[in-house]
């Protein structure tokens, strides 16, 4: 005969946290699938209504925003440089500029910091690199740069090794330089054309890519100080960013594997206008692209399509963009003079949880996980209010897209059997690969 | 300078100065060399020792009758624990582990929270999806096993009911139960002499601690049966057909003569629903907040209480509906017709999910069981029977009874009541799973009047039973799942957790279009809609996107790439896949033939010659 003592689960004091005994059997907790469902619709709805990513916006630049630069070693300090020559250092924890330098008369070009943190570099317009003290200046010191290099043509982008005092600037031609001397180790050049950018890889670390104005991205070795191999796409591509992202005029984003470079290994279409800039978190398993259609988005690596896109009334034309190296927020500076600051995922709770705050956010992630693909879930999570340029473009392309898409079908039909080739969406924008 | 010794050193160093004589001082780290034989064998008795050792201690109920005796000791022993390696493992310490490796676990146990059925292959899956559902299982495997590893935390056991030598227990008298049980155990049997306001209906509430009736004329209460303290007692001054508690104790809802009422714990007349008229039964499906009604005019009302909207008026078509049951499993609702059918209902439906015939005559009542496996049905034919609700609803026994049941329930372990006249019958089966057996009755009790109300108490071994002399509360020992689980319904729960949970609940309530006869189809692949979308999209395309690509030979060098070599070698690839494929229709068809062969049903039948 089954009697219980009370006392085995009533707690004894008030102060006495509850007892709660617990039974897994499943036929104890009937309809385990139908309420899952119910609480992963709840945390999906959820989300949505929390889905606040702006977070700040830093302004005091006089002219829209050309560059941004990560410090190696401190999170909350950023770099930026103007259009009007200026570059700024700002604290993101106080959301306020530090250090102001009209470094350039025209446009700062490119930026980046060495991995000491030390210092860092700036291109521009007037054909000088130069090299400034990361702190601010002594008391009745003047602010100039450690070093000033002259070089022969215009630098338009410039990146760090990731190891070694090393640096590459991009012009007319790829220039490697040590960090101590005033001209470079070795120039590289593939054809006549202004290369935009130039980065390091950061795990490869003498491969480097760039990426110019004839529509090709080259990868080349340090070692060996010659282009290693090419790949011409449809348009011109703006930068690149490893591993291997490559944000092109053509809206589009085509992530490479860099041993084929014949299909890229996802090509991400989402943007309405041609991208500008891409970066990734140290995760490395997405990333964040900026583009003229005044938005950014984030999209997975192995996803087509972006998983969340950010815009606000005021942004202008997104010029370039970063994540954040604890990958938890994302910069990004656009043509209207402001820096913004925005979470990486829209709805996390900043500051320190709790552990039951911390097992529930666990539980509904994985819950979201588990019902992602079923209607009602997939249409809440996805769905995203755009503004109505963006909105209207995207139905004016998706008909074009439609129609062309039309026309192939039908080329294929009334004609003999495989004498029209299917090429499929990722083959169709490469248009060769040179070694 | 003299170090420790070595853990695996048997030998203690040697010293041959005079010290050597002396008792040398014995350190926890060195082995105990003289009385090693308990650790010599580390199995069985140490085992059973430990085993004692677990249970909690309770106060001793066990008391020894003539005859038979009632205990709370399982009635299967506890296996006895096997090790894979007997052999002892040393630690760094020197200290052995003696129950080394990964606890045992029985398979029957782990089986029991297994969710994934293995059995269902996804057709024409990729590589990747195969991949990504054999991690899962691996998963599911390993979460199986750590629930099955927490059930020995589980604080009770399930009572039972053991005659002596062969002793029929359904002679054993509820006097003899109560005299031998504990004092605590013993007040749960009482019974409640109401004989002037006629037969009650009762309903204990989910987490089994309160207890409503209502009385044909009029009289409506409810109470803490367990501590007994009345929450309000009413006459509502018309008949009563059904009373029900709603998903927590202080909302009672009364289907009375004309309309149908809910009332809260003091009494108080809250609603009074007008749109359910002529109510006869009631039930409440907790997880949806729903409350289905079935009237006289032959309606199935759906009534959601959390917003107070009816979510589904069904036309039975069936004449007045006085037989209704809920199936706790799938919260499809059973209706029994005069015709003989049980019809299956859910909101989401205009036509009954299915009709099964089951009696020659009406039916009387209707019963599922907790698991949602077993339906037991009886009718106007003194039949009663019990259905497996799982495949194709096909009768599993059936038995024919002196005067006919009127009224049917089950228990949470699964144990059978039947109500005949003033007689309630129990039939018992093999545990849990299994379905009760009815060639002998478990239990038998005679009441002071005909039966009208029968209901098992959630959590406790009671059975509750209102009939026109009042209402009765048996003990029926192992009936009631004997360890709840806090969140979902707690008998002790305090106002504060009630309200919390109260809160929860309504946060997941389920929506009612969700009822179906499977509650786990949400999680299975919808592989029709899946294959009628490739579908569309080939002949929207005009050719398979993801069609195998013909095999094309590599060309190869030093002269080995003729075009004779490359036709051979693409040749060879194709009579290899043809190949393939005619042994895969070969077996289908000898699958076929064998399904074809075997007759179903162990008689053969004479129409069995019609069978193609």
């Amino acid at each position: 005969m089954l009697s219980r003592n009370p006392d085995n689960y009533v707690r004894e004091t008030k102060l006495d946290l509850q007892r709660v005994p617990r039974n897994y059997d499943p036929t104890l907790h009937p309809f385990e699938v139908p309420r899952e469902y119910v609480r992963a619709l709840n945390a999906t709805k959820l989300e949505r209504v929390f889905a606040k990513p702006f977070l700040a916006s830093l302004d005091g630049h006089r002219d829209g925003v050309n560059c941004l630069a990560k410090h190696p070693k401190s999170l909350a300090t950023v770099l930026s440089g103007a259009c009007d020559g200026e570059v700024r250092i700002w604290n993101q924890t106080k959301q306020k500029c530090i250090r102001a330098i009209q470094a350039y008369e025209g446009f700062v070009r490119g930026m980046c910091t060495p991995f000491c943190g030390t210092s860092f570099f700036t291109a521009g317009d007037d054909k000088t690199v130069k090299q400034w003290k990361m702190d601010a200046p002594a008391y009745g010191e003047e602010e100039e740069p450690l070093h000033t290099i002259l070089g022969k043509t215009v630098y338009t982008g410039i990146d760090h090794h990731w190891k070694e005092a090393v640096f590459a600037t991009c012009g007319q031609q790829v220039d490697i330089w040590d960090e101590q001397r005033t001209s470079p180790i070795c120039s590289m050049t593939w054809g006549f054309d202004s290369i935009s950018s130039v980065k390091f890889n950061p795990i490869e670390r003498f491969l480097l890519g760039s990426c110019a104005s004839d529509r090709n991205i080259v990868l080349y070795d340090m070692r060996q100080s010659t282009p290693l191999k090419t790949v011409i796409l449809d348009m011109r591509t703006n930068t690149i960013s490893f591993i291997f992202t490559a944000a092109n005029e053509d809206y589009n984003l085509y992530t490479f594997d860099m041993r084929a470079l014949d299909t890229p290994v996802m090509v991400h279409m989402d943007h309405v206008s041609a991208v500008f800039d891409v970066d990734y978190p140290p995760t490395g398993k997405e990333f964040v692209s900026a583009s003229f259609d005044k938005s950014i988005r984030i999209f997975p690596v192995d996803k087509s399509r972006s998983r969340e896109v950010y815009h606000t009334n005021r942004m202008q034309h997104v010029i370039c963009v970063k994540w954040t190296s604890d990958s938890k927020y994302i910069m990004c500076g656009s043509d209207e003079m402001n820096i913004r600051l925005w979470k990486a995922n829209v709805s996390e709770n900043l500051g320190v949880l709790t552990s039951r705050e911390k097992s529930a956010k666990d539980y509904n992630q994985k819950l979201k996980e588990k019902f992602r693909h079923h209607p009602h879930i997939k249409r809440i999570a996805r769905h995203r209010h755009l503004p109505k340029s963006i909105y209207s473009q995207i139905q004016e392309q998706r008909i074009m897209k439609e129609a062309r898409r039309r026309k192939e079908i039908h080329c294929l039909k009334h004609s003999k059997p495989g004498s029209v080739p299917i090429v499929s969406e990722k083959k169709k924008h490469v248009v060769a690969v040179v070694k | 300078m003299e170090r420790a010794p070595k853990p695996g050193r048997d030998v203690p160093p040697k010293k041959d100065k005079p010290q050597a004589k002396r008792k040398k001082p014995r350190r926890y780290w060195e082995e105990d060399t003289a009385p090693t034989t308990a650790r010599a064998s580390p199995g069985p008795p140490r085992n059973k020792k430990r085993n004692q050792e677990l249970r909690p201690q309770r106060p001793k109920t066990t008391h020894n009758l003539k005859k038979s005796r009632i205990s709370k000791k399982p009635q299967v022993p506890k296996k006895l624990r096997k090790r894979k390696n007997p052999e002892p493992q040393r630690s760094l310490s020197g200290a052995q582990d003696p129950f080394p490796g990964p606890a045992p676990v029985p398979v029957e146990v782990v089986q029991k929270f297994c969710r994934i059925d293995k059995s269902k292959k996804l057709p024409h899956s990729k590589s990747k999806t195969r991949n990504r559902l054999q991690v899962a299982e691996a998963e599911e495997k390993e979460t199986s096993v750590k629930a099955a590893l927490s059930e020995l935390l589980l604080a009770e056991e399930p009572g039972f009911l053991e005659g002596e030598d062969g002793e029929d227990t359904a002679k054993i008298l509820q006097a003899d139960i109560v005299e031998a049980v504990d004092i605590a155990s013993a007040a749960k049997h009482f019974d409640l002499n109401l004989r002037q306001f006629g037969p009650y209906r009762l309903n204990y509430s989910r987490t089994g601690r309160h207890l409503a009736f209502g009385g044909r004329r009029g009289h409506v209460a409810a109470l803490d049966w367990v501590t007994k303290r009345l929450m309000c007692e009413i006459n509502v001054m018309e008949a009563v057909r059904d009373i029900r508690f709603l998903h927590s104790e202080p909302l009672l809802a009364v289907a009375q003569n004309r309309w149908l009422h809910i009332y809260d714990n003091q009494g108080i007349e809250l609603h009074c629903i007008r749109r359910c008229d002529r109510v006869t039964r009631l039930e409440f499906l907790p997880f949806h907040f729903l409350l289905a009604t079935a009237s006289e005019t032959g309606f199935l009302t759906y009534l959601d209480v959390s917003v107070g909207k009816i979510v589904a008026a069904l036309n039975a078509r069936a004449g007045r509906l006085d037989v209704m049951t809920q199936n706790p499993y799938n919260a499809v609702i059973h209706l029994g017709h005069s015709n003989g059918t049980v019809s299956l209902w859910s909101p989401a439906m205009k036509e009954p999910l299915a009709k099964i015939l089951c009696h020659r005559g009406g039916v009387r009542a209707v019963a599922v069981d907790s698991t949602g496996t077993y339906m037991a049905t009886s009718g106007l034919d003194h039949q009663l029977k019990i259905f497996d609700l799982r495949g194709t609803f096909q009768p599993m026994s059936a038995r024919t009874l002196p005067q006919g049941a009127g009224h049917l329930a089950f228990s949470q372990r699964g144990l059978l009541v039947a109500g005949m006249g003033d007689v309630v019958n129990i039939w018992a089966g093999q545990g849990k799973a299994g379905p009760p057996s009815l060639a002998q009755p478990y239990l038998t009790h005679r009441l002071s009047g005909p039966v009208h109300g029968l209901q098992f108490c959630p959590f406790e071994d009671v059975l509750g039973v209102g009939h026109s002399g009042g209402i009765t509360s048996m003990l029926v020992p192992g009936a009631a799942e004997p360890n709840f689980d806090g969140l979902e319904s707690n008998p002790y729960r305090s106002r504060k957790q009630r309200q919390e949970w109260e809160v929860k609940a309504l946060l997941e309530k389920v929506p009612a279009e969700l009822i179906c006869l499977d509650p786990r189809a949400l999680a299975e692949v919808d592989v029709i809609s899946l294959e009628q979308e490739k579908k569309e999209r080939i002949e929207r395309l005009g050719y398979d996107p993801e069609a195998k690509t013909p095999f094309q030979p590599k060309p190869k060098q030093k002269g080995r790439s003729s075009t004779a070599s490359r036709v051979k070698r693409k040749r060879k690839v194709m009579d290899e896949e043809h190949r393939d494929k005619v042994r895969q229709s070969l077996e289908q068809q000898q699958q076929h033939k064998q399904k074809k062969a075997k007759p179903s049903g162990a008689w053969p039948s004479a129409l069995d010659r019609f069978v193609r």
